[in-house]
């Protein structure tokens, strides 16, 4: 298959995810603090939450249709851009995101709609009811794409089907607890709430700095900040148990974003290049500090894991892809005309399936994710999530001290933060996804076996136009959501002090 | 006893019923047809935005479920028709996103020429996508040019399906039967936006203006559905007989409604039902607020009906011309039985969720919008 295809291909699917995720975060953070400001109306009975709530949902809604016409495209292009992985794994693969439309979708459109519109149509608790259901839609289609998405990076709960030529699903369940997706789901939604916690904070110090709309910035950023600062602890939380299912499941990954060229017992995490904490990264890897963590070279040349498993070679996990491939091939051809020589290549592809997909890479160097892309990704993820953190307690502190008023330096850093936060998430992702190259689904389907076989200079073509329309949107979503913020809540200063 | 072959037809009804759904919602794309042909002035504009638009995130959900449930119940579909008739789907995927978001950017724009151009944004869609949704079903029965062949995954570079020309989906216009499906879904879109907006919109004048046009609407309808059901009833269709051999079969389709007297049924009462709500919307005094409800179960019908014939009954869905053994069917491109049986027991929550789809609906839409509404309210399109 053409690189210049596989390269398109990528950087298409790699745009489209990059962008959609700019969305979904602060649905996700904005649709919990506008729903706990809805239930601080309904049971104070007080007209500024209602209008504090109001105002966030503008925000959300003028956030959220981007959101949703992008994760479309996605959907899209696992077939236009994929389609031998829509069919090699759609048994599996599919079946989330079927569940994710019934399930989440569903509950978001209907509930968005009565939620945006339905202020005088409906009586409070419906439409309380249908903000929480709205902000439960978000975080229940994160779900779903987040177990198919824990399922590309550690497969479980199927079996190869030779005479179908596809993985099938025989656990469901195996599937939806597939501890990667459990943790993931969890570090991704509390990943939104700080983004919706800095958003608002931000935001919120920005009336401040302009002296407007003094109560209704106090009290966001009392919501944001609460909302943002358990969901950073959360975040740290499943980023640990994170750290560990990479380590597990995907020691490449791991190897890369640490630049660990040579690992053992005792490994040292480094910080930035020469401030090394030794035995660190065992540590933060297999909670153990003499837990071995292998690096590069050894998972290229084989070697012995914390269970005392023997890892084989890059090569010999080749050359057992290639048995498998072969083995493969000649069932095909055998199993119509000689059922018992088709029997014993079956045997033997089932002996080598583990390592079917390596029978498609050409050299193990293939297997090397771009270690310094990762490095530093990671890194700047957890130092921008880690600024943000501190900003948001400040502003917690000093609003409950009732000394928030008057500290510009404070409104200019949370400003400042909100980009920030945005830029951690991408730096997250940049860290699961290109960590898990070259494959599309790990250690199963390399790139060059998903492709589809289109000409790349069509791929070329819808790259281009997907990026014309997504700058084209980026450029009036921020100049509507600016008029919407410097219009403000228009909430009466004097009303309930 | 729910054997394979049961759960390969469940599923394709509950496709067939999403396919149904999605059709009768395209009425929100009718409705974004007409911005500027119906829509005289702003208030009336802002009207037909409001009406139909408050109803695009059904639609667009409906069209992502349907997508969604493609894949998961028959992947080879999937991966087949989405990689190699890639234009098609590119096209339609552009239109609805650009729709997405023009709602909220139109209603929130200072500047009336960036208003205007997300409006004709809403407009493109509304012309576009039922066309080429129209078409690529079309294909359903006129056949498509790829290739199917899984021992390529034996080899270092696989190619499972492969199409057969650069034009990636948009050869389907070279057949005028395409075309006038396409045209057929586009009126029927159109007829349900002016049926679903004389529900939902309180306003003497324009409703009138409203029924006067669906009498050139429907009858654009009427004349390209008469067609499409030619062109399908006397058609050579894709027969999938013993072993799975796929053979070409004279006026297959009719065959099929003919052997399976309940799939006719339910077509003849669909379309009687859309008749009869595009007739209570032209001359019923009384009830032509209420038409769109016969027209709309009429057309989740008919459509069912239309994919139940395309693949039941031994039959090809997604005819290959170039090799006819690499046609899909119901049973060579669905998923294994084990995700067959563990969707449909997710499938269960179906009903549970129209439900409260409807009490919703109704919530939202049991005052009709009225020109002072959108004048005093904040909360519009």
């Amino acid at each position: 298959m053409e690189s210049a295809l596989i390269g398109w291909s990528r950087a298409q699917f790699a745009m489209t995810a990059a962008y959609h995720w700019l969305f979904v975060p602060l649905t996700l953070g904005l649709g919990l603090i506008m729903a706990v400001m809805e239930t601080l109306y309904v049971t104070k009975k007080d007209e500024f939450w209602k209008k504090t709530a109001k105002f966030w949902q503008k925000i959300f809604g003028i956030n959220f249709a981007v959101g949703i016409a992008t994760g479309i495209i996605l959907e899209f292009e696992f077939g236009t851009n994929w389609s031998n992985y829509s069919w090699f794994v759609g048994d599996i693969f599919g079946a989330p995101l079927a569940i994710e439309g019934i399930f989440a979708f569903f509950m978001e459109a209907t509930f968005m709609a009565v939620m945006y519109f339905g202020w005088k149509k409906v009586s409070k608790g419906f439409h309380l009811a249908s903000t929480w259901l709205t902000a439960s839609g978000a975080a229940i289609s994160a779900l779903w794409i987040l177990v198919a998405n824990s399922w590309m990076q550690h497969p479980v709960g199927m079996e190869f089907n030779p005479d179908t030529v596809r993985n099938e699903m025989v656990d469901f369940w195996a599937v939806v607890t597939n501890p990667v997706a459990v943790s993931k789901f969890f570090h991704a939604v509390t990943c939104g709430w700080e983004v919706g916690g800095v958003f608002v904070v931000g935001i919120s110090c920005w009336y401040l700095l302009k002296k407007r709309e003094v109560r209704f910035a106090r009290k966001s950023i009392l919501v944001g900040s609460l909302v943002g600062i358990i969901g950073t602890f959360a975040v740290m939380f499943t980023g640990d148990s994170s750290a560990v299912h990479v380590a597990r499941y995907q020691p490449m990954k791991l190897a890369a974003v640490e630049g660990l060229e040579n690992g053992g017992p005792r490994a040292g995490f480094s910080f930035i290049p020469g401030v090394e904490v030794p035995g660190m990264l065992s540590i933060l890897a297999t909670h153990d500090i003499d837990g071995i963590v292998p690096g590069i070279n050894d998972i290229l040349n084989g070697y012995t894991d914390n269970e005392g498993n023997v890892i084989p070679s890059a090569g010999e996990k080749m050359e057992k892809g290639d048995i498998a491939l072969a083995a493969f091939q000649d069932y095909r051809r055998l199993r119509d005309t000689d059922p018992e020589a088709a029997a014993q290549a079956k045997a033997v592809l089932d002996e080598n399936i583990e390592y079917f997909g390596y029978g498609y890479i050409d050299s193990p160097e293939e297997l090397i994710p771009p270690t310094g892309i990762l490095f530093w990704a990671f890194r700047l993820m957890i130092g921008f999530g880690s600024i943000c953190l501190l900003v948001m307690v400040i502003a917690l502190y000093l609003e409950r001290k009732n000394r928030i008023e008057g500290k510009n330096w404070l409104y200019h850093t949370a400003l400042a933060s909100i980009p920030l936060i945005y830029l951690a998430g991408q730096f997250g992702w940049m860290t699961a996804e290109v960590g898990r190259q070259p494959w599309t689904i790990q250690d199963l389907l390399p790139l060059k076996a998903a492709v589809s076989s289109i000409d790349h200079t069509a791929v070329i073509t819808t790259f281009v136009i997907f990026a014309a329309v997504f700058l084209f949107f980026l450029i009036i979503e921020i100049k509507i959501l600016a008029k919407a913020i410097r219009k403000g809540p228009g909430i009466d200063e004097t009303l309930n002090q | 006893m729910i054997t394979y072959e049961f759960l390969q037809q469940y599923w394709w009804f509950l496709i067939a019923l999403l396919g149904g759904l999605l059709v009768f919602l395209l009425f929100v794309q009718g409705g974004n047809a007409q911005i500027f042909s119906l829509g005289r002035s702003e208030a009336e504009q802002k009207l037909i935005i409001n009406s139909t638009g408050r109803k695009w995130e059904f639609t667009f959900t409906t069209l992502v479920t349907f997508g969604g449930a493609f894949f998961a119940s028959f992947p080879l579909f999937y991966s087949t028709s989405f990689g190699g008739a890639y234009w098609v789907w590119v096209l339609i995927l552009l239109t609805f996103v650009l729709q997405a978001v023009s709602y909220e950017f139109q209603h929130r724009s200072d500047n009336p020429v960036t208003v205007k151009w997300f409006r004709r944004f809403l407009v493109a869609n509304g012309l576009l996508a039922p066309f080429l949704i129209g078409a690529a079903v079309s294909t359903f029965f006129t056949g498509s040019d790829f290739t199917v062949s899984k021992d390529a995954m034996g080899t270092i570079t696989p190619i499972i399906s492969e199409w057969g020309n650069s034009w990636h989906g948009l050869e389907a216009l070279a057949d005028f039967r395409n075309w006038i499906f396409g045209f057929m879904v586009l009126f029927l879109s159109q007829t349900l936006g002016i049926l679903y907006m004389l529900n939902n919109i309180d306003d003497a004048e324009f409703s009138a203006k409203l029924r006067i046009r669906l009498r050139s609407t429907a009858l654009c309808f009427v004349v390209f559905f008469l067609g499409t059901a030619f062109f399908i009833l006397t058609a050579e269709g894709f027969a999938c007989g013993n072993g799975g051999v796929i053979t070409l079969e004279k006026y297959k389709y009719l065959h099929n409604f003919l052997q399976m007297p309940a799939v006719a049924a339910l077509f003849l009462i669909g379309v009687v039902l859309v008749l009869a709500g595009i007739a209570e919307g032209i001359f019923c005094e009384k009830c032509w607020r209420k038409a769109i409800w016969p027209a709309g179960i009429g057309t989740v019908l008919t459509v069912i009906a239309l994919f139940l014939t395309a693949g039941y009954n031994g039959t090809a869905y997604y005819p290959s011309s170039t090799d006819l053994q690499s046609s899909l069917t119901i049973a060579n491109s669905s998923s294994s039985l084990f995700t067959l049986k563990t969707m449909a027991t997710v499938s269960l929550i179906i009903p549970f969720v129209l439900a409260y789809i409807v009490i919703a609906w109704r919530a939202i839409d049991r005052k009709s919008i009225t020109r002072e509404e959108l004048e005093e309210n904040e909360e519009k399109y």
